[in-house]
């Protein structure tokens, strides 16, 4: 043990940094941003990564037509300094800021947005958000192969204005535009450095580079960090307060929580679950918590007996205590789900109830004929901790209730993903975080068909409402139908929503400006540090 | 000698083409596909994706082709990283990787020696009782919870080093340094004091002491060459280990090496860089344990007389 202390003395008195400033207070004197952000990117492409990391990254290095409003999750002058919506609400003409420029100091123009629309849409690109674009007019049929001319395509150039023609009215498209998948590329780079259908281009390479947001890139260490530094020539200047940020990929959540604590970055993006009671106690202004626009739902596979039977499927989410899964389980603050789409006082606030109770539960139970002697029913989950407390008392909860027994399988994320799309599985766990704000990212996944449906549902009245409001123009008939629709989900639960997603994260009390708002999107420039 | 060296190293082809055919059939046989995701792409575009990385082919073909560009040094784009070769990705954490493992090593040969020699010099006394007590423990704490305890220590209650990175603070290299290479450290002292304490019985040994040497002149002049044998036997599968088991360290730590890839490949079906990574750790293992039956015949000649290496 002798060793052990000799060096631990050793250590001390050379280091002894204590009274020293720590990371995070040298770097908030610099004005830059110390980010943990998850894993390390994939890619910084916007047309073919997919993940929330990713965006964190592109926030800083593109700027679509639109940007994010983080106040009130509706957008603000982007590359558009301004836009006419015709009456019918099908057409969409943006005017461009003069002033939006790549980092190569070219002006951002609307022939740039045309290019980098059909780089997304071409099929032999295998963009996986390319779908983002449906709502433009042909773009679905571009994109499948159904026609090969894109000037068919509901985008072009009038007199140095980017003109849009959309399918059906869609009172988000603007909304959608704050999605990176709609954002430019530097068209000459694209081509020169790869071509604009090549998924192996080497256009995002640091020196290759161009991009046309508030901050450029400087450096990017694979699984270390990427910098990236205020964008001189970016158009909105005049608010940005950030010098900088250095986005740091650490997937262990501990180790996050550890750099933290220890001042090496400003921002945690997760808390472990078993020390945010901790951190609300001993450490409240550091610990951030707010809706999230996302379900944690069960999926049930309505092609399978006795899950086609909707009673069944009732019964099941009436013996659900929801209640105690969020104050016992998680702990995190969440919002027991009573809709599919997570609700908005202020916008979408559907009126449906999930109710808590084992008596009508055992009633309809009964009335399914179903024989607790079968062979139990499977609940499938890809393999965490959290998604296994949840099963649990999912499971006991209806060997309680019910008399059922299920058994619970965890598989690793692709095994888990393949037996979901593949349709084997009885009963699974899943998760949605809407891409926009608006209940069609929720509400369009459970059409008949759709890819991410996976329980084989499909309902021809749920179907023709979704249809009629995609050609509403008012929002206010546009959600009526929605919450027709939403009744449907819930009176026929193919999906049993069990909560809505809360954001938990710690964040250094030097950030100011930071919203918390449901898509926990907080683009840079609006931000300062103290 | 030579020939002997080049016979193993010509061992090399058969046992790399087993792992590729192996590892090729294992990953496509395992459920999920590199672009399996949460959000379901059409299958247009999956039939697209297929097609951009060859996976449409029938799978002899794909090993046809994947030998025949590997020959050449093409390990192919790597399915998670689009924009990314396999050999760049490797070869962006392969240096701290290594330097990783030099340094645990060095860590464990020094700290693993010294502690076995004392305890071999002191036999059922305290001397030999503690540190071979604490080598037992060292053995059984796994990387995995010696590194944060190490971080709760050190970094958090004492401040007194970092708790993330490589290179990029001062300090930062001793503690994964220290969870790497504690567990080796702890076989290497049994390892030495095992080997120790059957030459010191041997005569020669007795005939030094006869002579009248100095007990530190027999230990380190005499004993030390032959009772260290079993510790450079195991150097080479040791390093492997080591390199291979870094994944834990580097994750623990965030150290931006090759290790991670190894693991978050196989999560991630990154099927080219699955294959990399096994080759690279195959050609590893087969060169360090060479190296070390290299070096162990170097120090014992009945070894090399014998044709130890084969």
């Amino acid at each position: 043990m002798h060793w052990l202390l000799i060096l631990f003395l050793f250590l001390a008195g050379c280091s002894g940094n204590t009274d020293q400033k720590s990371k995070v207070d040298l770097y908030s004197e610099q004005g830059i941003l110390l980010l943990g952000n998850g894993t390390e990117p994939s890619g910084i492409d916007p047309h073919i990564v997919t993940g929330v990391p990713e965006h964190k990254i592109l926030l800083a290095l593109l700027e679509g037509l639109v940007i994010f409003n983080p106040q009130n999750n509706g957008v603000l002058p982007g590359v558009a300094s301004e836009w006419v919506i015709s009456e019918d609400g099908l057409t969409y003409t943006f005017i461009f800021n003069p002033e939006a420029k790549w980092t190569n100091g070219e002006s951002v123009k609307p022939e740039h947005f045309v290019y980098s629309w059909k780089r997304i849409l071409s099929p032999e690109l295998g963009a996986q958000y390319a779908d983002m674009l449906y709502v433009i007019k042909n773009a679905e049929s571009f994109h499948k192969g159904q026609i090969k001319d894109f000037s068919k395509v509901g985008v072009s150039v009038f007199e140095n204005k980017l003109v849009v023609t959309l399918e059906n009215p869609t009172p988000y498209f603007l909304n959608i535009l704050t999605h990176y998948s709609t954002w430019p590329v530097h068209p000459e780079t694209v081509e020169k450095f790869g071509g604009m259908t090549s998924r192996n281009n080497k256009w995002t390479r640091v020196n290759n580079f161009i991009g046309n947001g508030p901050f450029k890139l400087d450096s990017w260490e694979i699984n270390k960090s990427l910098k990236v530094s205020r964008n001189d020539l970016y158009w909105g200047n005049d608010s940005n307060k950030i010098n900088g940020i250095e986005f740091l990929p650490i997937d262990n959540e501990l180790t996050q929580d550890r750099l933290f604590r220890s001042g090496g970055i400003h921002l945690a993006n997760t808390v472990p679950t078993e020390k945010i009671i901790r951190y609300r106690e001993e450490r409240p202004k550091e610990l951030v918590e707010h809706n999230y626009f996302g379900t944690y739902y069960y999926r049930i596979n309505t092609n399978k007996s006795p899950l086609n039977d909707v009673n069944f499927r009732k019964a099941l989410s009436l013996s659900i205590d929801r209640d105690l899964i969020v104050k016992s389980i998680l702990k995190g603050n969440q919002k027991v789900s009573y809709s599919f789409t997570p609700p908005d006082e202020n916008s979408y606030n559907p009126s449906t109830k999930l109710e808590f109770n084992p008596v009508k539960a055992k009633l309809l139970f009964k009335e399914s004929g179903y024989d607790i002697n079968n062979q139990p029913l499977e609940v499938l989950y890809n393999t965490s901790e959290g998604h296994q407390k949840i099963a649990q008392a999912i499971q006991e909860m209806w060997k309680k209730h019910l008399g059922l027994n299920v058994i619970l399988t965890n598989v690793d994320w692709k095994v888990y993903l393949a037996r979901e799309t593949q349709g084997e599985f009885d009963i699974s766990r899943a998760g949605w975080i809407g891409d926009y704000p608006d209940p069609f990212t929720f509400l369009d996944m459970m059409v008949t068909d759709r890819g991410n449906n996976k329980t084989g549902w499909s309902n021809a009245r749920y179907d023709e409402i979704l249809n009629n409001a995609a050609s509403q123009i008012s929002t206010t008939k546009r959600y009526e139908l929605y919450e027709e629709a939403e009744k449907i989900l819930i009176d026929e639960l193919p999906v049993i929503p069990l909560y809505t997603y809360t954001r938990t994260y710690l964040l250094s009390e030097r950030v100011k400006n930071w919203q918390k708002n449901i898509l926990d999107t907080n683009p840079y420039q609006f931000l300062s540090l103290e | 000698m030579i020939q002997l060296i080049l016979k193993r190293l010509f061992t090399y082809i058969p046992v790399l083409l087993v792992v590729v055919i192996i590892t090729f059939l294992m990953i496509h046989a395992a459920p999920g596909g590199p672009f399996d995701a949460e959000r379901v792409a059409s299958p247009e575009i999956i039939e697209k994706l297929n097609e951009a990385y060859n996976l449409d082919k029938p799978i002899h073909v794909q090993i046809y082709n994947y030998l025949f560009n590997a020959i050449q040094g093409d390990f192919g784009p790597s399915f998670k990283y689009p924009g990314r070769t396999v050999t760049e990705l490797i070869m962006s954490g392969l240096p701290t990787t290594i330097e990783l493992a030099i340094y645990s090593i060095l860590f464990a040969i020094f700290l693993g020696v010294i502690s076995g020699l004392v305890a071999s010099l002191n036999p059922g006394k305290i001397l030999d009782i503690v540190p071979m007590s604490i080598s037992l423990l060292g053995i059984c704490i796994p990387s995995i919870i010696l590194g944060p305890v190490l971080v709760l220590i050190f970094g958090i209650w004492y401040e007194v080093l970092p708790v993330y990175g490589w290179g990029d603070n001062p300090g930062d290299k001793i503690l994964p340094t220290i969870t790497l290479g504690t567990a080796y450290a702890a076989i290497f002292a049994r390892l030495t004091r095992g080997g120790m304490l059957e030459i010191l019985g041997q005569d020669y040994i007795r005939t030094a002491r006869a002579k009248g040497l100095s007990e530190i002149r027999i230990v380190i002049v005499h004993a030390l060459r032959g009772g260290i044998l079993p510790v450079i036997s195991f150097l080479g599968p040791a390093i492997a280990g080591l390199l291979a088991g870094s994944f834990v360290v580097e994750t623990i730590f965030q150290i931006n090496g090759v290790g991670r890839f190894y693991v978050q490949a196989a999560f991630n079906r990154d099927y080219t860089m699955i294959l990399g990574t096994s080759i690279l750790f195959t050609f590893m293992t087969l060169t360090f344990v060479l190296i070390s039956d290299i070096m162990a015949s170097f120090l014992n000649p009945t070894l090399r007389d014998s044709g130890g290496l084969e």
